[in-house]
């Protein structure tokens, strides 16, 4: 703690090894291998871990049977329009989760987030059922990264008008 | 070596006072600012109306939440290997102020979660790899806790907070690596998806954050200092101690 100290620290770390290393560039080097070594660990193990780090599958996935099986898994991706059907009950919901390449049936009975709706992102909870139903027990909203104001959407959808309008008059 | 003037506690200590003064001015001003844009100027989103505006203070949270373990790690590998008094009080001084950054992000993010997703909660790789951050930062204080010599706190400590960097590329990366309930990033190089002025509410708040987690480190930098140091000629000669220890 006091001048003294500072001294002998300072010629510790002048003090030159017999390799011709300082050890202060010595103890540098250690931790920059330790780190490397650690980091190509973790590297390695969260590669073994592989696609169990993943929160939900693609209907792709479900549809290529890589998916568990006799357990619940999730499954997410695009509410597909129009394919959102509500039973008489009001409580029950049928729609379909798409990846634009492969889709899956959904059925789920209970409350949805307030952020679902069709061509939007979700994930599903539950299991697939003999028929290749997927029976949800949970069925959550999944947000995009796009914050958009009211007035940039209204003139993004004036612009599509548009467009969709010429190419039907070309 | 005058660069390495400062690196003395002796020096840094009255240098900290006036810095953090500043930072925490700074921050003040910032944050009225930043809430003044991100509650009554920035419009409302489309999909999510009102409730997005946790972005506000969610996301300089989380940021600074893996920033200042990026720095915590670096003030420790310069305190393992120059073997430097400062850097390791510098490390020390910055871990609870990461673990409230930590818990801000995760807490704000559960109640935005529940109205927009649906769930508080869910074990997808950002919010996992988010939370092991936060045990990062309270393993690292209670180790500090658990070592009675300082010097020798400061190596065990010192080695945690470096195996743990290697959580923050993760936590990073996981919406691009993994499937995550989690969305991917707003901001990338050339291109974001957030409109203007929610993005300019969103960065003051992010200085403003950042102000204020240098503020808060810098004063409890010196008042670790005065705690480590009791016994030097420096502290000795500081006119707050010597009125302080005339009267005991």
């Amino acid at each position: 703690m006091s001048d003294g100290q500072e001294i002998t620290q300072g010629a510790e770390a002048a003090a030159v090894s017999p390799g011709g290393i300082k050890a202060r560039h010595k103890r540098f080097l250690w931790i920059v291998f330790g780190l490397a070594f650690f980091a190509a660990i973790v590297a390695l193990v969260l590669n073994a871990f592989g696609s169990s780090i993943t929160y939900f599958y693609s209907p792709t996935e479900v549809v290529q049977d890589k998916v568990p099986h006799g357990r619940a898994f999730r499954v997410g991706g695009m509410v597909e329009g129009g394919s959102v059907v509500r039973d008489s009950n009001g409580l029950t919901v049928y729609f379909r989760v798409t990846d634009t390449a492969e889709t899956v049936a959904v059925v789920y009975t209970g409350i949805l987030p307030d952020l679902f709706a069709e061509e939007k992102g979700v994930v599903a909870q539950g299991k697939l059922d003999e028929y290749g139903v997927f029976q949800a027990t949970q069925v959550l909203a999944k947000h995009d990264e796009n914050y958009v104001a009211p007035e940039v959407q209204a003139a993004l959808d004036e612009a599509h008008k548009n467009r969709a309008a010429q190419t039907l008059a070309q | 070596m005058s660069g390495f003037k400062y690196a003395a506690p002796a020096q840094f200590y009255p240098l900290a006072g006036k810095m953090a003064l500043w930072f925490a001015v700074l921050a003040a001003v910032l944050t009225v600012i930043g809430l003044v844009i991100g509650l009554y100027i920035a419009p409302i989103d489309v999909t999510q109306k009102d409730s997005y505006r946790i972005i506000f203070i969610h996301v300089p949270a989380a940021w600074m939440s893996m920033f200042l373990y990026v720095v915590m790690a670096f003030w420790s590998a310069m305190a393992l290997g120059m073997n430097t008094r400062l850097s390791a009080m510098m490390a020390q001084s910055i871990a609870p102020t990461g673990a409230l950054m930590t818990a801000i992000a995760l807490w704000t993010g559960a109640l935005w979660g529940k109205p927009t997703w649906g769930t508080y909660w869910a074990w997808d790789a950002r919010m996992t790899s988010e939370l092991i951050l936060l045990f990062l930062y309270l393993g690292i204080i209670a180790l500090r806790n658990a070592i009675d010599d300082p010097r020798r706190a400061d190596k065990a400590c010192g080695v945690l907070a470096l195996v743990g960097v290697v959580n923050v590329p993760i936590i990073y990366m996981s919406v691009r690596w993994w499937n995550t309930l989690h969305q991917g990033a707003s901001i990338k190089l050339g291109k974001t998806s957030i409109d203007d002025i929610m993005l300019a509410g969103m960065l003051v708040m992010v200085f403003a954050f950042w102000f204020y987690s240098m503020a808060a480190t810098l004063v409890r930098l010196r008042a670790i200092m005065l705690e480590r140091e009791a016994g030097a000629a420096w502290v000795a000669r500081l006119e707050e101690v010597k009125e302080v220890r005339k009267e005991q």
